[in-house]
């Protein structure tokens, strides 16, 4: 592999006693989709947290474009280029679509310690506002309240507003958590879209999807990584479909 | 920072309002009597110490219960840099209360700001109230009973003396004119790219950290904002009454300013000046009923907590938007009828 | 300071970390379990010193006078759950802190009406009146020693019924997560009425127990509470073991400080607690909400 986007070496992450993240080493690739996926528990959320800095590891290191990114606050890893959507619903409820998007716009002046302009001026930012907003298909609804529009577009407004900070690499988590299949494909198209010019880390359940678009796919179970490869490699691998898939289908 | 139909014409509505409100206070010490006019400058005063608060609690989700530690320390600010012969020029005096208030809202804030919830809650009341004691136990100030200044800061330019301060009708004007100022200062914060940050904290804390924020350092900028806002209040106080207590520290006068902002309606700004004005005639018009005033003003405060969380401001927008609604079903089954 | 004026000192502290004790763990169970900042919980101090006074005076024996006064303030603090606390338990702490404020306001005027503005004192009981020997010049009030014991019964009782017991168990559930415990399916109204009245009886015990040492006047509960509030905090909001250590440190911190930096003593309580919050910003044993 050309120099990674994201490493990590033996990344872990304790709680009390229970070991949530344990030892984990990957390397994603630059420009690939990138997934992880792993039953209930695995820790894919806690590695998540992990990469986007809202956790702090407890051992081991991440490399981010080759600079050491470990134990960096998240605020950091967003300028950085790191971006995060969540898998339950983060957003600004009572602002409206545009000015969800706003925030993560702004997010990449050189500081908001701004008093007198008003914000509106900043031709930049409302740009970016709106590009965000028109990539996660949402313009129609621009001065919409978050809290109004339904909830699988509040899903795509999860992604509008990460897009807004105009990421190099994209964590994901459960992007089409709890959507119907024609939501949910839209979802996908959007996330092909941002695979053309992005590099994406998803952790999803709906493993339609993930073998859909994934180019690469780690299985974690209980913390550690049973196993990393193409989807033709995890589709047939029987240590992953002992561990895994053959416990049942997750959706 | 809600959208909508609607909002553009109540905002014009509330403009209309507040310009009223202004034009009303502008023309009233014609019409009123000198203790009115006192009480009107209480009031004024007041919504300058409650807005700087709802900046903290409404806009920037930062319930801080020891904000009385900014109005009350000006004062004695002030009774240091008077002289007991003369007076002090306003240009040294009033930087010297802001920057004090800053200062100690920096320290104050640094400290608290590291924690949250119930913590920050209980720690910004602790430090006021050592702040309290402070003045409260010192000799030098006159303790408990407190002190007077001197004589009113001067407003002059070299020898030209262009206010006096120690005049009614001249400070009601000044304090007209802070009033308007602090509200136009705070819309402008709240419009640029800070407000936008800081709006933002209240609304989703980690989220924005999340979005490349240092959450910290703007909280911390708009805890001394407010402090220095509140630091005017005060400084304005103490010129207004010359009387300098360390009752103004006390955490009762950061219940009540907190009072204020809840009655009003927090998050609206004017809904603090609004509610400054309720509880200033609300307690005039108690005290007057009896001498347990306070009994009923306790609960008042159940009651509007209970039934008003919104505050007045907050009744009036649910009252608009009813309206609001009921007009437009007119209109759509005046198109859908006589069609 | 000789020994036996440090002795003196240290007893006195010790006794007045008791109090203040008592006081506080009610605090940090309601903060805990319930989720309520309850600035009233000082009243209820007063409300117990007030009780002590009356009843006293009336009965003419402390001893039933606290049974009684007890049993009075447990009810009182259940009525005041059910009819005022109830209502803030999905809200904000903002409200939660106006709505308790209010509460003082009311109950401090309902004492002044009641009582008046005079400060009052109530007599130490007979049976534990006079003082020990305590090096060759001093002497020590056998009450005071009393307050302590009792104090430290109750602490003994506290600790076994928060270790041992069921309730003690939804306590402890309760104060490390609130909404689990729903989840369990344990009686979660039930459980805040009894925590709640327990401790506004606390609260209200130290004020009785307290009332024969210091006098009884309007506007005691407030610098109780406040002094309560850096207890709970330097000790970890839901942490009774916290609370205890919050309420010792204070009590030789205040006491010491009262004797040494007299100016300052007010200082000393709130220097500790900003020292302990530099350190470590959710209290020694708190969990950081």
């Amino acid at each position: 592999m050309a120099e990674p986007i994201l490493e990590t070496q033996a990344l872990s992450k304790e709680f009390g006693g229970l070991v949530a993240v344990d030892q984990v080493s990957l390397r994603f690739a630059a420009g690939t989709v990138h997934a992880v996926i792993g039953p209930n528990g695995a820790g894919k959320t806690t590695l998540i947290n992990l990469l986007s800095g809202e956790l702090r590891p407890s051992s081991g290191r991440i490399h981010f474009q080759g600079r050491e990114i470990t134990g960096a606050p998240s605020n950091r890893i967003a300028r950085l280029g790191i971006g995060r959507s969540y898998q339950k619903t983060n957003i600004f409820p009572e602002f409206s679509c545009l000015q969800n998007c706003w925030i993560g716009a702004q997010a990449r002046l050189p500081t908001s310690m701004r008093f007198f302009r008003a914000a509106r001026r900043y031709d930049a930012v409302a740009e970016r506002a709106e590009r965000a907003l028109a990539l996660c298909e949402l313009a129609h609804r621009k001065d919409v309240p978050a809290a109004e529009i339904s909830y699988g577009e509040q899903r795509q407004l999860e992604i509008g507003m990460m897009l807004a900070t105009e990421p190099t690499l994209l964590l994901l988590d459960e992007p089409l958590a709890g959507m119907g299949n024609d939501e949910s494909a839209r979802v996908i198209e959007l996330l092909r879209r941002l695979a053309l010019d992005h590099s994406l880390i998803l952790i999803e359940h709906d493993l339609d999807a993930v073998f859909a678009i994934a180019e690469a796919i780690t299985v974690m179970v209980n913390g550690e990584v049973l196993e990393t490869g193409p989807p033709s490699q995890i589709r047939t691998s029987a240590a992953v479909r002992e561990s895994y898939i053959g416990e049942g289908d997750a959706a | 920072m809600s959208a909508g139909s609607g909002t553009l014409r109540q905002s014009r509505a509330i403009a209309g309002l507040l310009g009223l409100a202004v034009l009303g206070f502008a023309i009233f010490p014609w019409l009123g009597g000198e203790y009115y006019i006192d009480l009107l400058i209480k009031v004024m005063i007041l919504g300058i110490f409650a807005m700087s608060l709802d900046l903290l609690i409404g806009y920037t989700g930062l319930i801080s219960f020891g904000h009385a530690a900014f109005f009350g320390l000006t004062g004695y600010v002030l009774v240091m840099v008077t002289p007991e012969a003369g007076s002090i020029s306003v240009w040294l005096a009033l930087p010297a209360c802001l920057i004090a208030a800053a200062l100690v809202a920096v320290v104050i804030g640094w400290m608290s700001i590291r924690t949250s919830g119930i913590y920050f809650i209980m720690l910004t009341l602790a430090l006021a109230q050592m702040l309290y004691y402070f003045f409260n136990d010192s000799t030098r100030y006159g303790g408990s009973d407190g002190t007077f200044i001197a004589s009113r800061p001067s407003v002059s330019i070299g020898s030209l003396r262009l206010l006096d301060l120690s005049d009614r009708i001249t400070l009601y004007y000044v304090v007209l004119a802070s009033l308007v100022g602090t509200f136009v200062l705070l819309l402008v914060l709240l419009r640029a790219p800070f407000g936008q940050v800081i709006q933002a904290i209240r609304a989703n804390e980690a989220r924005t950290r999340a979005l490349g924020f240092a959450v910290q350092n703007y909280k911390l900028a708009s805890f001394v904002i407010a402090g220095a806002l509140a630091g005017f209040a005060g400084f304005l106080e103490a010129t207004h009454t010359g009387i300098i207590s360390p009752a103004h520290l006390s955490w009762h006068e950061s219940g009540m300013v907190m009072i204020m902002v809840i009655l009003g309606g927090m998050g609206t700004l004017y809904g603090a000046v609004l509610g400054a004005f309720i509880l200033v005639f609300l307690q005039e018009f108690l005290q007057d009923m009896t001498e347990h005033w306070q009994l009923a003003m306790g609960l008042v405060i159940i009651v509007v907590v209970l039934v008003l969380p919104k505050g007045v401001a907050g009744m009036i927008k649910r009252l608009e938007s009813t309206l609001g609604n009921r007009h437009k079903a007119r209109v759509s089954a005046v198109e859908a009828g006589d069609g | 300071m000789d020994l036996t004026a440090f002795l003196i000192q240290v007893l006195n502290g010790v006794q007045y970390g008791f109090l203040l004790f008592l006081v506080a763990s009610g605090l940090t169970l309601i903060f805990g379990i319930m989720g309520i900042i309850n600035l009233a919980h000082g009243a209820f101090f007063m409300i117990g010193a007030y009780l002590a006074y009356s009843l006293t005076a009336l009965v003419g024996n402390f001893f039933i006078a606290v049974v009684v006064g007890l049993f009075a303030m447990v009810a009182i603090g259940y009525l005041i759950e059910r009819f005022a606390i109830s209502f803030l338990y999905r809200r904000d702490h903002l409200y939660q802190v106006l709505l308790t404020y209010g509460l003082i306001l009311v109950f401090n005027e309902l004492q002044k009406i009641i009582w008046g503005t005079d400060f009052h004192s109530v007599p130490v009981p007979a049976l534990l009146a006079g003082s020990v020997p305590l090096g060759s010049t001093q002497s020590y009030p056998i009450y005071r020693f009393f307050i302590s014991l009792v104090c430290l019964a109750i602490a003994a009782g506290m600790y076994l019924v928060i270790a041992r017991t069921r309730l003690g168990m939804m306590i402890r559930a309760g104060a490390w997560d609130r909404e689990v415990v729903q989840t369990l399916g344990i009686n979660i109204g039930r459980l805040f009425a009894i925590v709640f009245s327990l401790g506004a009886a606390l609260a209200a015990f130290a004020g009785m127990i307290g009332a024969p040492v210091s006098s009884v006047y309007p506007g005691m509960g407030d610098q109780v509470l406040i002094i309560s509030f850096v207890v709970v905090v330097i000790g970890g909001i839901g942490s009774v073991k916290g609370a205890f250590i919050g309420a010792m440190l204070i009590g030789l911190g205040d006491t010491f400080g009262k004797v040494l930096v007299p100016n300052l003593a007010s200082f000393v309580v709130y220097a500790l607690m900003a020292a302990v919050l530099l350190w470590r910003p959710q209290g020694l044993f708190g969990r950081g909400t």
